[in-house]
Formats: C-alpha cells, structure tokens, sequence
C-alpha cells in the first residue's frame, strides 16, 4: 500500500517538473558563454557584469584564454562568440565552418617601454625599432639613435631586448607595425603571434615583459598600453608615418581609428598617416557566426546575444576610458552596427525583427 | 608455473586451495580469490593500456605536422609559426642541457644531505626537523619557484655575468638550471637517504673492524654498495627535470635560438608548449606542437630506459 502511494507521488512529481521544463522560460538562453583575447580581459569582464545588472538574468561567461583559444571555441561552436586581437585572415575565414562575421569593439596601443639609467625621454623610429629588435643595433649610444635624440644622455650600454614568450595579440600588432614600416623586419619576420625573434629574451604575458624591462637595466621592450599607463611604466614617443613623433595615448589611439573602415571591418590601423595618431594601435574584435541558429540555438538566445553586443558598441564604451582603454569612434561604429545588422537567425535579421 | 614468480606463486595457491578437499575452502572464498586477483590483473593492464593509449593520441593529433616537417623536424634549427617552418633541434638541447646542468649542481648537495641524515644522524627531533624541511623542498608549487628565482637568483646571475662581461638580463639556462637544481633535491635525497640507512651493518663494521676511517667507510663501502639506489634517485629527479614547465619557463628567456654558451637565453620544449599552445591557430601549427609533446614523451622513455640500464649495471649482489 505505501509502496504504492509513494511510487503515485513520484509519477506526479516527474510530470509536474517535466512540464515545468517544457516551457517557453529556458534559463540556459540567457546564459552566454564567450573566450578569447586576454587582452580585453578587464573591459569585457566590466562590461558584462554591467549588462547583467542591468538586464537581470543575462550572465555572460568569459574565459580569457587567448586569442587563438578564443577562435579555436568559436570554430568548434562550443562558445556564442570568440574575441581576437587580430582580425581572422582570409584562410582562417575559409576553414570556419559556418560563415563569420567580426565586429570591433575597442581599441589598444602597444608602447615601447624601456630601462635606461636617469630615465631620459626617447624619441623613436620605426627603422630603429626594427634595427633593435632584428639585433642590428645593439648599443643604446648607436649613431642612429642618439640622432633622434640629441638630447637625451644615452649611457655605452648593451641593449637587451625583451619580447613576448607565449603567443600573443600584443605580438602580432607590434609586428604588424614593424613589418607595415620596415621592409627588412617584413621579409627577415613576418607578423605573427609567435614570430621567430631574431634577438632578445621571453617574458609570459605583459607581466613579464614588464618585470623584466625593470629588472635589466638597459632593457627595452614591448607592453600594452593600459599595462603601462597603470603600472607608471617609461615609455618612447615614437615617429609616425606622418612624421610626427607622437606619444602613446588614449586619444592618440583613438585618432588612428578615424579613417574609412570597410564593410568586413578586417582593417589593420598600424603604421597610421593620420597626423597626430600613434602608430602602433589596433583594434580588438568580437566575432560570432552570421547565422545563428545552429546546433539547437533558439531565437532567444541569438536575440540576447546580439543585444548585448549591440549594448557594447553604445552604452558600453562608457567602461573603456575608466580603464584606459581607447573608445570606437564613429565610422567605426557605424561599421559595426552594419555588422551587427547583418547577423540572422533562420535568415531573419535578428535586430530589425527585435525592434 | 615458476615457483619464484609472484604470479606463479598465487596460482600455485589458489589451485591448491582448489585440489586439496581436506582443507574446507568455500566455493565462495574461492571465488573472492579469483576476483581478487583479476581485478589486481585488470588495473595493471588498464595501466598500461592507458600508457599505450596516451602515445597512440598523440600520434593521432600529430600526424598532419609529422607528414609536412617530416624527418627534418629533428634536427631543423629554426621554429618560424609565421612562415611554418619547425624544427625542434633548439628546444631538445635546451632541454638536456637544463636537465642534465641542473642534476649535476644538485647531485652533491643531495648526496651530502643524505648522508648527513642518513649515515650521520638518522634518529633524533632536529634530524626529523631536517628530513621534513628536505621533503617540504618538494611541495613548494614550480611557480612559486619560478617567480622567487626571477625575483632573487636573476638580478645575482645577471650582477655575475656583468662582471664577466656578458651583456644579459639574468635568464637563461644558467638561472633556470640553478632554480631546477634546488627543486630535485628532494626526489633524490629522500631514496638516497632511505638506501643509506638500509646498508647492511655487517659491511660497515667489517670495513671499521679492518681500521677504515669514517670518510673512507663511507667513500669506499656505503657509497659503493648503494650505487643502484643512488642511481634510482638520481633518474627520478632527472624525470623531474625533464618535464618540469612552469619555473623553466619563467627562467629560460624563451629565445627560439639554438644556445651557444650556458648563460644565453633557451627554451625546453615543455616551455614551449606551455607558451604556445593557448594561442596556435592552424593545423600545422597546432599539430607541431603535439609532435614537440610527443618527442618530449619518446626522448623521456629513452632517458629512462638507459637509466634502468644503468641501475642494473650498477647494482652489487649481496
């Protein structure tokens, strides 16, 4: 008789949460999981914790494993979107399985910092950099600097270079730069997030390279920009193609940025003419699949992934000054919102059906 | 059916305890035996089967790079993801030399701790004190160890090497050797120790009894006689060696060159797949870099299996 009873309740008991589960209200939808560049770790992270406040029950995950990581996910659709510090190239568009499309949603600058006894200001060119760092120039009183720089006091010093160990966005940008500026560094290198350094010892991670350059006198070497600005580092002023010697800044940055963006938005702003822009700048994109419904993806949660995307690129660049990150400026804006528009789900654009 | 054998002897057992009906053995108990020993059977060959399995993965994951480096793989002098040019010769040397470098700074200090707590004072509070400050040595995590040798042995190997008139910033496989050396210690004093203490004392007293002196006891009798054991320790800390990451690679300077004196920047190739692994895109890339796990795999197994060579070698009958 009990038995009976309790084996009743049970019965009742599954069916209930069964229908429970059967409706429209799906908690996995508003739960978005997101990897990739460990460089927009600390503006993502602000960022979603700050849409979720304000779309209560929107938690966006983000796991800053690395650039390739974060494509590496996107391809193999285990994340809703991946972040890269480089735009994905013409044989990685090819390889993806599904057609993607990238958005830029801030923008970063590489400075040069370095460790010279009495801390003198130092101007840069790109010929020198690339001199330092191919191992040609290895002295930090050569002829070719001390031209730059007739003032400054440079000691008959070694010059240890300091480059990244591990792969990385910061990399690629910094040789994206050298390789657009010196045609030695771009056949002798390359770009790449791993290139073959001719000179120099390995730091992991930004940390690194900045531990190092501070612990070596004589060092010189390559960070993040808001790396720098919040650790107070020395950095150089360098030359731009414009020909003028400009010093790294969220508002040199963003004045890079402000030129014609195409429709892919997969445009390098290194090595910029623009007159006062700091030639070592990028942009950092987000990238996700243009048609969103794959793998039993509802609409639900292709309309609240593109929402909060959308969020990022308006309200969202409130977070990046704060944390010294430089903000999109309008054409690039603009670029992304066309990107954005374009993203469907069963072939419907999702933001025009949304509004 | 080798009497002898471990597994010889159960069997021989268990049949007995089958054909001898005056001992009353239930057929349940029986039973228990034969699960026992199976299941005993079933792990070790999981085990192994598991080893096999690891080996055959990482064939499987480096095959597309091992069809386009090639044979050239192992000895090309350039590691170049721009232009997918690999080779590992860089990374195999910094990686015996780091090892081997590292064992042998470490191998007289291991010896003298052992001794000292396992000859000289092998009972007592501060001997225990000793033996488990030894033994903490090796449950201080390798970051920690990579991070305290970048902050306190770089800057002294970096004042060093000015003196000589090295230009350098400190790294390299001299720092990282260094570091790696205090981080064997444990692994080989705590064998060594414990085949020190076991020497038989018929040997000691015989050498005392024939007017040997404490240092040529030791040098000429308990050295000796422990050769395998010290050997035995000696191979685990250089396994130790061989794989160890993390505090490498903060040490080494990760410089994809081929090394050309003991202070210049290095790599391994543990340090290379830990700084590259995260960020490779592309299937050869990718698929290199499991060739560099899978070399690091064969070339340990190779180091071990010489090592076990040498043990036995070195082992003296009593």
């Amino acid at each position: 008789m009990k038995n009976r009873i309790f084996k009743q309740l049970a019965i009742a008991g599954t069916v209930l949460s069964l229908s429970a589960c059967s409706s429209s209200e799906n908690p996995a939808d508003k739960q978005l999981l997101g990897a990739g560049s460990t460089f927009g770790n600390p503006i993502y992270s602000k960022m979603f914790s700050d849409y979720g406040t304000a779309n209560a029950g929107i938690q966006t995950n983000y796991q800053s494993i690395g650039s390739g990581g974060g494509i590496k996910q996107l391809m193999s659709k285990t994340v809703d979107f991946g972040a890269s510090d480089a735009f994905l190239s013409d044989d990685d568009m090819a390889k993806a399985p599904a057609p993607v499309v990238q958005f830029p949603t801030c923008l970063g600058a590489v400075v040069v910092s370095y460790n010279v006894p009495g801390n003198p200001e130092i101007k840069l060119t790109s010929d020198i950099l690339a001199g330092i760092f191919l191992g040609t120039i290895t002295k930090w009183n050569d002829e070719k600097i001390t031209a730059e720089n007739p003032d400054a006091k440079l000691p008959d010093q070694d010059i240890t270079v300091v480059h990244r160990s591990d792969g990385s966005g910061t990399s690629y940008i910094f040789t994206d730069y050298l390789s657009k500026a010196n045609a030695d560094w771009k056949s002798k290198v390359g770009v790449g997030k791993s290139p073959n350094w001719p000179a120099g010892v390995g730091g992991k991670g930004n940390e690194g390279v900045a531990g190092v350059i501070k612990q070596t006198p004589g060092a010189i070497g390559y960070i993040e920009l808001t790396y720098a600005l919040q650790n107070n580092m020395t950095f150089a002023s360098l030359k731009n193609a414009a020909g003028n010697y400009v010093k790294p800044s969220l508002e040199s940055t963003s004045l890079c940025a402000n030129g014609d963006i195409p429709a892919d938005t997969r445009i390098s702003i290194a090595n910029s003419a623009v007159d006062q822009g700091y030639p070592i700048s990028s942009f950092t994109w987000i990238l996700l699949y243009k048609e969103q419904k794959y793998d039993n993806r509802t609409k639900e949660k292709a309309t609240n992934l593109v929402k909060e995307l959308w969020w990022m690129i308006h309200d969202g660049q409130k977070d990046c000054s704060p944390l010294n990150y430089a903000p999109l400026p309008p054409k690039a804006v603009a670029a992304a919102e066309a990107v954005l528009n374009s993203v469907t789900y069963d072939g419907q654009p999702i933001l025009s059906a949304a509004k | 059916m080798v009497k002898g054998e471990p597994g010889g002897r159960s069997l021989f057992i268990s049949k007995c305890i089958v054909s001898l009906p005056e001992l009353e053995m239930s057929n349940s108990k029986v039973l228990k035996n034969k699960i026992f020993l199976k299941s005993i059977n079933g792990s070790a060959i999981f085990v192994m089967l598991l080893l096999v399995g690891f080996f055959l993965t990482l064939l499987y994951a480096a095959w597309p790079a091992l069809r386009a480096n090639g044979f050239s793989f192992l000895w090309g002098k350039t590691w170049d993801p721009v232009r997918d040019n690999y080779g590992m010769l860089p990374f195999l040397i910094g990686t015996l030399i780091t090892s081997f470098l590292a064992l042998f700074i470490s191998a007289p200090f291991a010896i003298g701790a052992a001794l000292f707590l396992g000859e000289y004072y092998p009972h007592g509070t501060v001997s225990n004190i000793l033996r488990n400050i030894i033994e903490l040595l090796a449950a201080i995590p390798s970051v920690v160890y990579g991070f305290w040798g970048l902050f306190v042995i770089v800057p002294y190997v970096q004042t060093f090497e000015h003196k000589l008139n090295i230009p350098s910033s400190g790294l390299g496989i001299f720092s990282a050797s260094l570091v790696l050396s205090i981080m064997l210690i444990p692994y080989s004093v705590s064998l060594i120790r414990q085949v020190i203490s076991m020497t038989p004392i018929q040997l000691k007293e015989a050498a005392y009894a024939l007017g040997c002196t404490r240092t040529e006891v030791i040098m000429k009798v308990i050295l000796p006689s422990n050769l395998s054991g010290i050997s035995a320790g000696f191979l685990l800390s250089l396994g130790r060696a061989l794989g160890e990451t993390m505090a490498v690679t903060i040490l080494i300077g990760n410089s994809p060159k081929l090394p050309n004196s003991i202070v210049s920047a290095s790599n391994t190739m543990a340090s290379l797949i830990a700084n590259e692994f995260n960020e490779a895109v592309g299937s050869t890339y990718t698929a290199s870099l499991v060739e560099i796990g899978l070399l690091l795999f064969i070339v340990t197994t190779i180091i071990n299996l010489l090592g076990r060579m040498i043990i036995k070698k070195v082992s003296v009958k009593l």
